[in-house]
């Protein structure tokens, strides 16, 4: 019997594509200024890098806003409960077509592994992107910080390597959204808010 | 409302009238506008002191000095006067006196060609008056006619009355009227300070390489500031004088300006012909992005995408060694490349020339340090700098800069380890521009230079860096970012500094797609498995 549960709240959803969508921008013009290939041209791709960047710095203070005031922050709380059903899941039980172990709720929207790789992302990858961007954005004014040790190459480094583990993650997580109840469950649930569970 | 629309109304009438009444007035100011501009308040040709004729350039100075007392005194005090400047930082004694280039190598024993662009007269030896007074040649800098000439081999003296020079050479060298020059003085400009700056190491053009005849009166293109119908800077726009002593120094430049933007008064303000002294630290409005470029690039690296720009050849390499050839009659040679510019002439060797060059980049921290007639030098497969710029990525000080590097070879006492001050230039036996004999020549430099010399020659390999900083192109033709921000750009030799679309860490690059490539496969492989299970258990 399939059950409809409402996950997603408008602004959730606006976040999450319009955040989508300044990633893959992102990641888009942040190869092709590491010189990986050619689309925009350098100094275009630099100038829409940049406007991405601050789009999405402006999104995430709504999100951040939205998340402390409505207490949604709290799905994002780890939890040991269920991680290793879930991966046993994810390795075997879905190939024999047994069902989720975990059933979304209002209360609970992310099973114990998104937990922990949206925390990862938010704690850790998200930081180091953001640390180094900054600093990229504001290289003239190091000196006058007092950074003086601090090297271009090794922020380009930080950050290029971000720019992996993200483009990593999208992959991991585009093919993951088709775990669902159906193929495109999850998809449906992130443009309706609704989605179908077991 | 109404009140304030009625206001704004009236307002709007009264700007109007008022433009129209400046129009009329502008058009009436027209009729009676004088041809000239005046820049001055004194016309000098109504001063009685030179409604008379000049025999001589100290006999207009004497003019000159019964007005402006203190002129003298204050020429006496810089370098174009003394060529000599004590570098405070190194301690090294440098000036057109003391060092030692690879165009012409030296003055020493050439004092009467040289000093044809000396502020002075009569410089001839090493006996000259650094202390007289009437000897400051004023028109050098001063003259507005352009008719002002000092011709090379007269030690920096005037032709007042035609004359054959050299004695027997049936040329003659014409009169100028001093008269008139004297009476026409004003401030300097592109011409007078052109008439040395433009015609460095011998030639139009031949040594800086953004400095040449063509700046005499350039288009936008060519330089921005100096543009003849636009801005119409000179150079003293930039480069102001105070008490006749010019700021800007090629021994001591100011590589990184981070003082700002110079502010009337302000303790401080440092040397004003830098971009900085009047553009700011982050000029880019527009694109602030290139203002994060400021700490690590100079402007001109941008703003000046190539020298020699304005049809006139620099000269790139001068082979000392090749010089002395003669022809079969035993007639000195001289030979030209299809544009009629000479590439090899007996007296000087062989030449390349190159017009819109791109220039050569480097840290430089404006730190100068020159080899002199007086520093040990061992000959290596390096070329031997002649002057060494200190810069580095780490420092702090450093920019990256566009260099003019010029290359040559020229003589080396190989028993004393030395450089060679020759006599070239002069009308005797022992000059090389004579006779071709370098054993006559190099004693008699060396022993003007006051060096000793061992007898013994060969040719050492030099180079000698130029920053550049003339021939600022318009904006719109300053340099795109993959000129620098890509594989094999302009930057490619450049160390010490990450530049993105450049640089990339390869352990990174390969760890970075070997966790993407990896992710695929995995996400590729769960995913053919689920569709491999699903058929089975269909």
């Amino acid at each position: 019997m399939t059950q409809r549960v409402y996950l997603f709240k408008g602004f959730e959803r606006f976040w999450h594509w319009s955040q989508a969508g300044l990633i893959i921008f992102l990641l888009l013009t942040g190869f092709e200024i590491h010189g990986t290939y050619k689309v925009f041209g350098f100094e275009k791709a630099v100038s829409f890098h940049t406007i991405a960047a601050w789009s999405l710095v402006g999104l995430w203070i709504f999100a951040i806003f939205w998340h402390l005031t409505t207490g949604e922050w709290r799905h994002y709380i780890p939890t040991r409960d269920k991680i290793l059903v879930m991966a046993r899941f994810y390795s075997s039980g879905i190939f024999r077509h047994e069902p989720h172990p975990f059933q979304p709720s209002a209360r609970n929207k992310h099973n114990p592994l998104q937990r922990l790789t949206y925390l990862a992302i938010l704690t850790l990858l998200s930081p180091l992107l953001w640390i180094t961007g900054w600093l990229y954005l504001f290289y003239a004014d190091w000196a006058a910080w007092g950074l003086t040790a601090l090297q271009l190459e090794w922020v380009a480094l930080g950050h290029t390597l971000g720019a992996f583990l993200m483009l990593a993650f999208l992959i991991s997580h585009l093919y993951l959204s088709t775990t669902g109840h159906k193929l495109t469950s999850q998809v449906k649930a992130m443009i309706t808010g609704w989605e179908e569970v077991e | 409302m109404k009140s304030a629309f009625t206001r704004v109304a009236l307002g709007m009438c009264c700007a109007i009238g008022l433009i129209a009444a400046g129009w009329v007035q502008a058009d009436e100011s027209k009729a009676e506008a004088k041809p000239l501009k005046l820049t001055t308040t004194a016309d000098h040709g109504k001063f009685k002191e030179l409604q008379r004729p000049f025999k001589s350039g100290p006999e207009v100075t004497k003019a000159c000095l019964a007005c402006h007392t203190e002129a003298a005194g204050q020429i006496h005090r810089t370098k174009h006067w003394k060529w000599e400047f004590l570098n405070p930082d190194t301690k090294q004694v440098l000036g057109k006196k003391t060092i030692l280039n690879n165009y012409c190598i030296s003055i020493a024993s050439n004092q009467a060609s040289c000093t044809s662009c000396h502020v002075g007269y009569g410089w001839k030896d090493n006996n000259f008056d650094f202390t007289s007074q009437e000897n400051v040649d004023c028109l050098a800098c001063h003259d507005t006619t352009g008719n002002y000439k000092k011709p090379p081999g007269l030690a920096g003296n005037v032709v007042t009355q035609d004359m054959e020079f050299p004695a027997g050479s049936g040329k003659i060298l014409k009169a100028i009227d001093l008269t008139k020059i004297a009476q026409k003085v004003g401030k300097s400009s592109r011409d007078t300070c052109g008439a040395c700056h433009f015609f460095g190491g011998g030639g139009d053009g031949v040594k800086h390489g953004d400095l040449d005849s063509s700046m005499s009166a350039p288009d936008k293109e060519l330089d921005v500031h100096m543009d003849a119908t636009g801005l119409d800077f000179t150079c003293a726009s930039c480069h102001k004088t105070s008490s006749h002593d010019v700021a800007g120094s090629r021994y001591t430049p100011t590589a990184k300006d981070t003082k700002g933007a110079h502010m009337p008064g302000k303790a401080g303000n440092g040397n004003p012909a830098t971009c900085v002294a009047c553009h700011g630290n982050g000029p880019h409005k527009k694109q602030p992005r290139l203002n994060e470029h400021t700490a690590k690039v100079a402007c001109q690296t941008c703003h000046i995408p190539a020298f020699a720009r304005g049809g006139v050849a620099t000269k790139m390499t001068w082979d000392w060694s090749t010089a002395g050839q003669r022809d079969a009659q035993g007639q000195p040679i001289t030979r030209k490349d299809a544009k009629g510019r000479i590439t090899y002439e007996s007296r000087k060797g062989e030449f390349t020339l190159a017009e819109n060059v791109r220039p050569e980049y480097a840290w430089f921290n404006g730190h100068v340090e020159y080899t002199l007639l007086s520093d040990k030098i061992e000959k290596t497969d390096q070329r031997t700098p002649i002057n060494k710029l200190g810069g580095s990525p780490t420092d702090g000080k450093s920019l990256i800069w566009p260099m003019k590097v010029f290359r040559g070879s020229q003589p080396y006492d190989p028993v004393n380890k030395t450089l060679i001050t020759p006599h070239t230039a002069g009308n005797d036996d022992t000059g090389f521009w004579k006779n071709l004999a370098w054993d006559k020549a190099i004693p008699v430099g060396m022993k003007d230079s006051g060096a000793p010399y061992s007898g013994k020659f060969e040719f050492i390999q030099t180079e000698m860096s130029w920053p550049i900083t003339h021939m600022v192109a318009p904006k719109e033709k300053a340099l795109g970012c993959v000129e620098c921000h890509a594989k094999d750009g302009r930057l490619s030799g450049i160390k010490g500094v990450y530049l993105p679309g450049r640089d990339a860490h390869p352990l990174i690059d390969t760890a970075g797609w070997g966790i993407v490539l990896l992710t695929l496969l995995g996400v590729s492989g769960h995913g053919l498995l689920r569709v491999i299970h699903r058929q089975r258990s269909r």
